[in-house]
This record gives C-alpha cells, sequence and structure tokens, in this order.
C-alpha cells in the first residue's frame, strides 16, 4: 500500500516535470501550424507559416547543414588520427595536447568567437565567408569527438591491437585503415552524431562569426524571433525540430546500444 | 633462411639498457647471444624487465644510448618492428575483434601481398597445426582463452618470422590448460625449430621449454644456463630460491663439512671457513635410520602429496629443512629421523652482497 502511494507519487512528480518541459515545446510547435496564434487553435491550421519560412530562411538551413557536414568532415580527418596518436604515443606531452584540444568545452563561445576575430578578422575573405564559422565550428566540437574516440581507444586497449598488426609488418597506414578504424566505429559514430548535432545548433560563436550573408538555422531563428510574427518563428522552430530530433533519437539509441554491449 | 641448426635468425644484444621517459630503471644494460634455431626462456618475477627485453628485442621499445639489437649480425636497432620479420604473441594476445579466426591468421600473410588462395592454403595447415579445425570463422569474442592462445601462436607463426617472441603466453589460462598448452607448445616450437624467446614467471614452464635460462631479477640477468645448471648450480641465493624449492643453509665450515646443529654434513672439495651459505635441494636429502647418520633431526610434519611426501625436519640444520622423500615409507611428526645427503648435493653459495 505504502509501495504503491510512493510509486504513484512519483509518477505524478515525473508527469509534472515532463509536462514543464514539453508543455511549451509543443506550443512552440502548434503555433507554428496556427493561422493566428492570439485567437488560438480555432483560428485553423496551416503550413503557410512554413512554407514563408522556408521561402525567407531556406539557405539558412542549406548553409547549417553544409557547415555541420563540412564541421563533420573536418573533425574526422583530423581528429581520429589525432586521437589514435595521442592514445598511442601517451605520456605528458599528450596529456597537454589533449587539455588543449578540450578547452573550448570550458571557454565561453563568445570569448573563443571574439578570439578568432581577433587573429583572423583581418582576413577579410576568409572573414566573410562561411569558412570563418566552418573554423569556429571545428574547434567548438573537436573535444567531442577527439574524447569519444580517445574513450573507445581505451576500452578496447587500441595500443596493444596496433602492435599486434605492426608485429604482422602492418604499415603504421595499413594499421590505422585495418585495425584502428574499424575497431574504433563505435566512438567515431558517437562522436559524429554529437558533431552534427552540436553544429547545427550552435548559436554563440555563430552569432559572433556570423555576416549578413552567412546566417546559420539559429542565427536565422534569433533573427525571425526579432523581427517577424511569432507563428513564422514558431514555424521555424518545428523546422528545426523535424531536423534536429532524428539525430537525437539516434544519438540515444546508440548510447544504449553501446550500454548492453 | 633455414640452416642445420634450426630456423630462423640468431639474434645478438649488446648492453641494452632501459630508462623510461618516467625515470623508471626497468633494464640495466644486457648482453646476450641466442643461437638460431634455440628457445631461450627470460624468466623472473613480475616486474623484474622481461616484458621490456622482450620489446627492445621486437623493436616495440628503443634500448638507452648505446644499446644494439642484431639479427643475424645485421643492425636492426634502429629499425621498426614491422620491418623485423617477428612473431609476436602478447599477453593479452592481441587479435583483432573486427576480424574472423581466419583473418586474424592471414593478416600477416595479406600484409605481404600473398594471392588470396595461397593464403587460404596456409591458414588451412596453421589450423590443422595448431588444432582450432572448425573455428575458423568464429569472431574473436566467441573463442575461450586456450582458442584465443592457440589463434595468436598461429598468426604469429604464419608469416614465417626470422624469431618468435612469446609474452607469458599461458599465464592467463587455468593450472590444468596451462599445463596441457605447455606440453603442446613445445611439441611446436621443436618442430618448428624456430629461434624463440619466452617469457614467463612460472619456473616450471620455463624449465620444460628452455633449451637455456636467462633468470632476471630487477631489471639485470641474474644467471644464464641450461634449465639443469640453473636448477643444479644456481650461482646465487636469488636463483637457488626463484628455481625450485631450495633449503637454505647458514652455518661454518669445518675441513669440508658443514657443522650444523644436529652434525656434520659432508661437503664436495672441502675447505674451512667461518661462515658460508649452503643450499640443498629437498629431493636430495635422504630419510634414514637415526642410529647410523651423520645429520639428526626431528620431523615437525609431513605432507603427502600423492606422488611423494613433503617432510619439514627440525634441529638438523638451523633452519627447518623441507625434505621431499618417496610416498612409501612411514615417517610421523615427532620422529627422530637420520639424514643423508650426498656431498655433492650440497653447493655453496656465494655470501650475500
Ligand atoms: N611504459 C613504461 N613506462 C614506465 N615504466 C614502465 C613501462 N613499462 C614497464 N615499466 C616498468 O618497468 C619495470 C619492468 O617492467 P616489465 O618489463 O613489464 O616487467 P615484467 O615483464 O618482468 O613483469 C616495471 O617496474 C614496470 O613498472
Ligand atoms: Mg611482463
Amino acid at each position: 500500500m505504502r509501495d504503491r502511494l510512493i510509486f504513484t507519487g512519483q509518477f505524478l512528480f515525473t508527469l509534472l516535470v515532463a509536462a514543464f518541459l514539453v508543455v511549451p515545446t509543443a506550443l512552440s510547435i502548434t503555433a507554428g501550424v496556427t493561422t493566428n496564434y492570439f485567437r488560438g487553435i480555432q483560428s485553423g491550421l496551416t503550413l503557410q507559416w512554413v512554407a514563408q519560412v522556408w521561402d525567407l530562411y531556406a539557405d539558412t538551413i542549406g548553409l547549417s547543414f553544409l557547415i555541420a557536414f563540412a564541421t563533420l568532415a573536418v573533425t574526422l580527418l583530423a581528429g581520429v588520427p589525432a586521437a589514435y596518436a595521442l592514445h598511442v604515443r601517451g605520456g605528458q606531452l599528450s596529456r597537454l595536447v589533449e587539455e588543449i584540444i578540450t578547452l573550448p568545452i570550458a571557454i565561453p563561445g563568445l570569448a573563443l568567437a571574439l578570439a578568432l576575430l581577433l587573429t583572423y578578422g583581418g582576413f577579410g575573405a576568409f572573414r566573410r565567408s562561411w569558412l570563418f564559422i566552418l573554423a569556429g565550428h571545428v574547434v567548438f566540437t573537436m573535444p567531442f569527438m577527439v574524447r569519444s574516440v580517445m574513450a573507445i581507444f581505451a576500452s578496447v586497449d587500441i595500443k596493444t591491437l596496433d602492435e599486434g598488426a605492426a608485429s604482422l609488418g602492418a604499415s603504421p597506414w595499413r594499421r590505422f585503415r585495418d585495425v584502428i578504424v574499424p575497431n574504433a566505429v563505435p566512438g567515431i559514430l558517437a562522436g559524429s552524431l554529437m558533431v552534427v548535432t552540436l553544429s547545427l545548433g550552435e548559436f554563440n560563436l555563430t552569432w559572433m562569426l556570423h555576416t549578413p550573408l552567412t546566417k546559420t538555422l539559429p542565427i536565422g531563428l534569433a533573427d525571425s524571433y526579432a523581427s517577424m510574427r511569432l507563428e513564422v518563428a514558431s514555424a521555424y522552430t518545428l523546422i528545426f525540430f523535424i531536423m534536429i530530433i532524428p539525430l537525437l533519437v539516434a544519438m540515444q539509441m546508440f548510447a544504449e546500444r553501446e550500454l548492453t554491449r | 633462411m633455414s640452416g642445420p641448426q634450426g630456423h630462423g635468425v640468431s639474434v645478438r644484444i649488446g648492453h641494452c639498457g632501459k630508462t623510461f621517459a618516467d625515470g623508471t630503471h626497468a633494464l640495466e644494460p644486457a648482453s646476450l647471444d641466442i643461437a638460431r634455431g634455440e628457445t631461450l626462456v627470460l624468466l623472473g618475477p613480475s616486474g623484474c624487465g622481461k616484458t621490456t627485453m622482450l620489446r627492445i628485442i621486437a623493436g616495440l621499445e628503443e634500448p638507452d644510448e648505446g644499446g644494439k639489437v642484431l639479427f643475424d649480425g645485421k643492425d636492426v636497432t634502429a629499425i621498426p618492428i614491422e620491418r623485423r620479420n617477428v612473431g609476436m604473441v602478447f599477453q593479452s594476445y592481441a587479435l583483432f575483434p573486427n576480424m574472423s579466426v581466419a583473418e586474424n591468421i592471414g593478416y600477416g600473410l595479406r600484409i605481404r601481398g600473398i594471392p588470396a588462395t595461397e593464403r587460404a592454403k596456409r591458414v588451412a595447415e596453421l589450423v590443422a597445426l595448431t588444432n582450432i579445425t572448425g573455428l575458423e570463422h568464429r569472431r574473436i569474442d566467441q573463442l575461450s582463452g586456450g582458442q584465443r592462445q592457440r589463434v595468436a601462436l598461429a598468426r604469429a607463426v604464419a608469416i614465417r618470422p626470422g624469431i618468435l617472441l612469446l609474452d607469458e603466453p599461458l599465464t592467463a589460462l587455468d593450472a590444468a590448460l596451462r599445463y596441457r598448452l605447455r606440453g603442446e607448445l613445445n611439441r611446436l616450437l621443436r618442430a618448428l625449430g624456430i629461434t624463440a624467446i619466452y617469457v614467463t614467471h612460472d619456473q616450471s614452464e620455463a624449465m620444460e621449454l628452455g633449451d637455456r635460462i636467462v633468470v632476471m631479477r630487477k631489471g639485470a640477468i641474474a644467471q644464464i644456463g641450461s634449465p639443469r645448471e640453473i636448477y643444479f648450480e644456481p650461482k646465487d641465493r636469488f636463483v637457488a630460491e626463484f628455481i625450485g624449492a631450495a633449503n637454505i643453509v647458514e652455518a661454518s665450515l669445518d675441513d669440508g663439512h658443514l657443522i650444523l646443529p644436529g652434525g656434520r654434513q659432508a661437503i664436495a672439495g672441502g675447505t674451512s671457513q667461518p661462515a658460508v651459505v649452503a643450499m640443498i635441494r629437498p629431493e636430495s636429502i635422504g630419510i634414514v635410520d637415526v642410529e647410523a647418520a651423520p645429520l639428526r633431526g626431528q620431523v615437525e610434519s609431513v605432507s603427502f602429496v600423492g606422488d611423494r611426501q613433503r617432510v619439514v625436519v627440525v634441529g638438523a640444520s638451523p633452519k627447518p629443512l623441507t625434505v621431499d622423500a618417496p610416498n612409501t615409507i612411514q615417517v610421523d611428526a615427532g620422529d627422530r629421523v637420520g639424514l643423508s645427503i650426498a656431498s655433492k648435493a650440497v653447493r655453496l653459495l656465494p655470501p650475500e652482497a
């Protein structure tokens, strides 16, 4: 009896907390498909706002994906070999490098952006292109890639596998291709999902680095909140959700599969 | 690369020491020659530098300044492991989880660009040789410890290495399996006739497998010799006690006799000295009639272990003597017994440094 009571209490509390988070999300999403938000849902449902967002901001969505996947490419190409080198070399120097790579997680995005602006602001063409934002995103997401790959390296004792392959005559490149990468796939996938999700949603840094011609989705979102009808901004949120939720679900499924292994 | 005395390369290690980046002195500069086809065992307690020595020979670790590794007289010190043609069996086996058993065994051949058909033939040979038929398509995590050990061995041998390096390959297995695989491994090494270096902390493994044994202690070589030499003529107390059971007797020496609480014990080549350290193996002590014996004591305990009985005798020597007696004689705790020890069975050890 007492147990039942406690359970019911916990259940209700959980529901309440969930509702606290879900209701605003649901409201925001419904607002995006409501004809007139102030008159409520009885004013009718419409996709006109979504269409309007698409017209106005399609390029920000395109740019966001371009930057997210470019960030992924760079973090993969640089991050996986870096993690390999750091793990296999070990020692003080490697730990120091690891710390430096990790630093951007702790530094506020704004400060990071300021540093980038101070350093590269003078290079006009670079400053004005989307590559400038890409640079910021790479700096910001690299630790997540390197860390998750290094975690998997430690868990499968990649150093010994590497030495095993070396003893059989494999060059560093062959080892990397045949043994290191295949055995690090779970970490690489987890890192990739994280990098793409973080890049798509990044605001702080991007807001400082963007120009009117290089707006990403979250920047466009802020823009629409500031200057458009609430319905348009909400429709924009809806689009963002549709894009980001599958990624989050994939990440979650992935984490669970790792746990059950 | 095969010669009349076996296969593979001869190895010379010259003044190879190792100090790690953190300042750990793992190995004093040591020199060692390994003949072609020989099985050399590095034996010593955990942490004495066996793995470090093996890794220097493999090319996984660089010796300190001045150290050299030569294969067949050729300096390979600067050559990385992937170009030394060594077969290595790691303590943890280091099998690739992303490959099947057959792919693991064939990996070194694939690296060498051996065509698939020839590769498959060689893999089949090795699968048969190491008794793992039927497991070719298994994943590594579907194998037992003993099976993994065999796959690791097959993979290392597949590339026809100049030298086979094995780092405690049986340590991870349970006792019965370890014993059986030791026999198999011994037959395999003899059949291949390849130069091999085998690292272990288990002295009975070392005895069975080694043509020669290098006993190591705290990063230095304590003694090099055949199993018999190491067992019967240990250079010092450490070696004597590490290899098998040993009674260490501290006494004075008078005209070729140890002066003991329970009597006098003759030794070979006798002189007189105020203090000596002697070693007597338990199986070289006989239990005899108390009346006629020059050395006497009292039985403290008897443990029957099947093939023999271990008798502890007090009062004969300053410390209790362990005696391995045949399982047929009848002694009980409290009995007065005589001890008979051949003078040759007493070995004087250098005094402790
Ligand atoms: N990479 C390393 N860095 C620092 N010290 C090490 C390293 N590898 C081994 N050691 C140390 O060197 C000594 C010898 O180690 P090792 O050769 O592995 O001994 P064994 O194989 O005989 O057990 C030990 O004290 C060990 O802690
Ligand atoms: Mg070791």
